[in-house]
């Protein structure tokens, strides 16, 4: 190949990138950077020009009580679907991946929330959690317990929030456990019976070690999803009662849309992005270790 | 036809031939915004409304949005405005005007009407439900939606307890022992009453403070008076109907299910805005009234709703249109049917007065409650920084009602919050 | 050896059939069916008057009213009309600029490649929900709120895309491509006839995950829309399920079902190949 055609290659090549680094830089890189930089300042207050301010805003941000409490319901709306949701999705698919009557059905019927929109399941899960006449304290009403105000009392809403995560994305993590557990190979198993290894033990020495780097990727997942997805609180709480489930994404939704101050919004999403960038950071150094990008 | 004489007139007074000609021509195109923030087929009546109105003014086109609740219709419009699509006019919450006014975004009605007809119709409403809409002199805001609060009970259920089915409690004691009657009576089967704490919790406690005499804004709109002892006091009794008098279920109680639960009778009373009267009235299988909330040391509710607003970034003949959009939609006959389709007020005297809505309250007087009770009314709770002061009242009133803080405690960080967020606005 | 391993195998499976796996399935199905109820209570409360939504009785009548009641309170058949226009824009938008940008990724010597493609990974975490209040302002600009081409382009760069596409050209072998070439193809031709079609399953699993993705992405539409012309089903159904409508809980129901039922429907049929699409695209 001659330099002149290897030149033509670069500019071709580039060409053919160029729609898709436009679209890149004005909807991620630019954004991203305006956002970085809309933290910095204080807009000018009646039509004054904006100011500069440094870190001011992220200090205002620190000393906010709410801040810290949004903050604090995000980690534990993370450490309340991720475990959970890993744990059943692998129950699930151990459940799926064996003999089975009526594999199938039960299969779908795992997978099935999965392609629902989250607001359509916050629709449904706001009937049985409506208080007085929903169908979870319908229920309990005629077993004779009194009923709970599933989302009105800040010590229970934000787990009623979880639990219907947890339902909505297990089904999704389980495929990939599937996946894996069907790639592992069977004489292993064999092997294993013929030493007369209990189910138990092998499932913690052979089985689970093997999905591992599923579990890593399912992790990931779901790190990304407890920041990214907040749809249901628009049905089910709108952040309430007094911020007990309000999530960050949709605190700066309020923030920006609902308060017209687009600074503390802008403030909060570099937050999130330093969230985003330590899971990025952990998914290319741990887990893309075996995976190669060559 | 009546309405489009003024218009005529005012085009060629201002000499905007040009506006005729256009209007003889292309019809004028209004995009109007509108929200709904209670139950039935609203959408529905206001479709109908526009349609009837643009068969009779062939030379005005009006798309209506509904675009969700108040709070989702300012977002809405806000949003139109600053990607340069501005709607004409726009069926808003009636406190969004400070923060309409900061964005430069409505203009003044005074500046708009011409003629001495079309100032007499400026003063033809209740002056109650302009007070959310003028400042310093000006009306930004005219009534349409508009509502109070009132107080819905069961007749059955007061029968059922012991109650005369035809006396609604009068003040507060009352109302927390019947409410405490009732659900001693049905043992434990059903709640005595309920007042919603979400969706608009300022908006409840509001009632509770006025009733206790204390008004929780100052006129301007750049103060708040939360943490008052008859504040707290208000508050304290609002949480004792469910510590105390066990009348009412712990937590907060849902705005939008509430209606539900007063239909299927698991509460004996509810509060709830006026706009809810037809659609309880054409579900509900029991027999139902409708009063003045109770009193502490006055009567008293906010009003709440909807005024229209007309857009600052529209032309000349275009805010003609919406003008006479907005006068066919405020005149009696409309207002007296918007009226008896929905349950809110009718947004003036002579909209009382017509044969239909007459006729209406006289076959059922629940529907003139709402219009008794204005004389007992005070402006929704509006200020500049409107969406962050109002959360911080809901968030105080959502941490007393579930036990997080002790109504003074939540109120005294609100006014904090509030306080800090106003600071730049004291004038 | 063979033998042992084979009565094992018999035994095994046997002991386990009597004994543990009854357990097992017991589990499995109740679990099953607590996770299929919320959609059939949802079946059960859309087809039946709503006294009936908490009051379970066999012969409660069916009514097909709550989806008479839903179509006519809301629009639904624009908001139809709109989710389609923007599933079918986006996935055609994503398809070719993905399939540029990966080819150029696969076969083209840029300088800086590996650097640059890392830049278009991270997309993978930072996607227009989280920038919403930037992405407004930019949309805003450009003139694309409330418009259909406004909820759909800042997804069109597809960083998944891009990757999936990519890791498929790089396993098609050169030796085909160099065919083409001799029979005269230029480049396009050469992705158009030869790689385009080798990488059929990707296209396929990637459009399948796509399509459900943006049939049921929320927030950003919900920001960028402002009216019924442009606004999609989540958003629709979002504006008019709003608790504070008070809307009948049974016309909710109807209404809920309505906006799922074309993808539910598709993916009753097509289990396999949307299974294997999450998966494929999931995996990387």
């Amino acid at each position: 190949m001659t330099l002149n055609a290897h030149r033509k290659m670069q500019l071709y090549g580039a060409l053919l990138l160029l729609p898709a680094a436009l679209l890149l830089t004005t909807f991620a890189y630019l954004p991203t950077v305006t956002t970085v930089i809309n933290s910095l300042f204080l807009p000018g207050f009646r039509g004054e020009p904006a100011e500069f301010v440094g870190v001011e805003n992220y200090q205002v941000l620190f000393d906010d009580p709410t801040f810290w409490q949004v903050a604090r319901n995000n980690l534990i709306y993370a450490l309340g679907t991720i475990p959970t949701s890993i744990a059943l999705a692998l129950g699930m698919a151990l459940f799926v991946n064996g003999k089975l009557p009526g594999r199938g059905f039960v299969r779908m019927a795992y997978f099935t929330p999965t392609i629902l929109p989250m607001i359509a399941a916050a629709n449904i899960w706001m009937f049985f959690y409506a208080p007085q006449i929903g169908l979870f304290n319908s229920l309990l009403d005629s077993l004779g317990i009194p009923g709970v105000n599933w989302l009105g009392d800040p010590s229970v809403a934000l787990s009623s929030v979880i639990v219907m995560s947890v339902w909505k994305e297990a089904g999704f993590f389980m495929i990939f456990y599937l996946a894996a557990l069907q790639s592992i190979p069977p004489e292993l198993k064999e092997a294993a019976d013929l030493e007369g290894t209990s189910r138990w033990s092998f499932f913690w020495r052979v089985t689970f070690p093997l999905l591992m780097p599923t579990t890593l990727f399912v992790l990931i997942n779901a790190l990304i999803n407890s920041v990214r997805v907040v749809d249901h609180l628009f049905i089910l709480t709108k952040g309430g009662p007094n911020n007990a489930t309000n999530l960050l994404l949709y605190y700066v939704y309020e923030n920006a849309f609902s308060f017209f101050d687009r600074t503390t919004a802008a403030t909060i999403t570099v937050v999130i992005l330093i969230v985003l960038a330590v899971v990025a950071t952990l998914k290319f150094t741990i887990l893309d270790r075996r995976t190669h990008y060559q | 036809m009546r309405a489009r004489i003024p218009f005529a007139l005012s085009a060629l007074t201002a000499g905007l031939l040009t506006a005729g000609q256009a209007a003889a021509n292309d019809p004028i195109e209004l995009t109007m915004y509108y929200p709904v923030a209670v139950g039935g087929a609203l959408t529905d009546v206001v479709d109908n409304l526009v349609e009837e109105f643009e068969s009779e003014h062939p030379d005005i086109d009006v798309e209506a949005i509904y675009a969700g609740n108040y709070d989702d219709t300012r977002v809405r419009a806000m949003s139109a405005m600053e990607a340069g699509d501005t709607p004409q006019l726009s069926v808003m919450f009636s406190i969004d005007l400070y923060e309409l006014l900061e964005q430069n975004a409505i203009v003044a009605f005074d500046d708009l009407v011409e003629s001495d007809e079309e100032r007499e119709w400026l003063d033809s409403f209740y002056p109650g439900l302009m007070e959310n809409g003028q400042l310093d002199g000006k009306t930004y805001g005219i009534p349409f939606q508009r509502s109070t609060i009132v107080l819905f009970w069961n007749k059955d259920a007061f029968e059922a307890a012991g109650l005369d089915p035809e006396t609604p409690p009068k003040n507060w004691e009352q109302m927390a022992e019947m409410a405490a009657t009732v659900r001693d009576a049905s043992d434990g089967e059903q709640w005595g009453v309920m007042v919603p704490s979400t969706g608009y919790p300022y908006w409840m406690f509001q009632a509770f403070a006025f009733q206790n005499g204390h008004r929780l804004m100052s006129e301007d709109g750049t103060e708040v008076y939360f943490d008052d002892p008859a504040a707290v006091e208000a508050l304290e009794y609002w949480v004792s109907l469910a510590t105390e008098h066990e009348a009412m279920p712990d937590d907060t109680i849902e705005w939008g299910t509430l209606r539900q639960n007063f239909l299927e009778e698991s509460t004996a009373m509810m509060w709830h805005t006026t706009g809810n009267l037809s659609a309880v009235r054409s579900e509900a299988d029991f027999d139902f009234g409708v009063a003045m909330l109770p009193m502490k040391t006055q009567r008293g509710s906010p009003t709440g709703g909807g005024n229209f607003y007309i857009f600052e970034d529209t032309s000349e003949e275009e805010k003609r249109a919406a003008m006479t959009f907005i006068r066919w939609m405020t005149a009696p006959e409309r207002a007296a049917a918007w009226s008896i389709e929905t349950g809110y007020m009718g947004v003036s005297p002579a909209a009382y007065e017509t044969e239909a809505l007459r006729d209406y309250v006289e076959d059922f007087a629940p529907a003139a409650v709402a219009r008794d009770q204005l004389e007992h009314s005070t402006a929704e709770l509006s200020t500049y920084q409107g969406g962050r002061v109002r959360r911080a009242l809901d968030n105080a009133v959502q941490a007393a009602l579930t036990g997080q803080m002790t109504p003074e405690e939540a109120l005294s960080q609100a006014q904090q919050e509030a306080d800090s967020v106003l600071r730049r606005y004291a004038r | 050896m063979s033998s042992t391993s084979s009565t094992s195998k018999m035994v095994a499976p046997h002991s386990r059939f009597v004994s543990v796996p009854s357990l097992e399935t017991v589990a499995a199905w109740l679990l099953a069916i607590i996770w299929v109820f919320p959609l059939l209570y949802a079946f059960w409360a859309a087809f039946h008057p709503s006294e009936f939504m908490v009051n379970f009785s066999l012969f409660a009548p069916l009514t097909l009213e709550n989806f008479t009641d839903a179509w006519s309170q809301a629009p639904f058949a624009r908001y139809y009309l709109n989710t389609f226009a923007l599933v079918t824009g986006v996935v055609i938008g994503q398809f070719i600029v993905c399939t540029l940008a990966a080819f150029a990724f696969a076969r083209f010597p840029i300088p800086g490649k590996n650097v640059l493609f890392m830049l278009v990974l991270i997309q993978l975490f930072v996607f227009p929900e989280v920038l919403i209040v930037e992405n407004y302002a930019i949309a805003s600009e450009l003139g694309l709120i409330n418009t259909i081409t406004g909820i759909g382009l800042p997804y069109v760069a597809s960083a998944l895309g891009i990757f999936l596409l990519r890791q498929t050209f790089k396993t098609i072998p050169r030796e085909l491509e160099d065919a083409a070439r001799i029979e005269g193809c230029n480049w396009l031709e050469i992705l158009w006839k030869v790689y385009v079609p080798l990488a059929k399953p990707t296209y396929l699993a990637y459009g399948l995950v796509s399509i459900s993705h943006h049939w049921n992405n929320f927030i950003w539409p919900l920001v960028v829309t402002n009216s019924v012309e442009s606004r999609p089903l989540t958003v629709g159904l979002g504006v008019f399920s709003a608790p504070e409508t008070g809307v009948n809980w049974a016309t909710v129901s109807a209404a809920t079902l309505l906006s799922i039922a074309p993808l539910l429907v598709a993916f009753l049929l097509f289990q396999r190949q949307f299974v294997q699409s999450f998966l494929r695209a999931g995996i990387r």
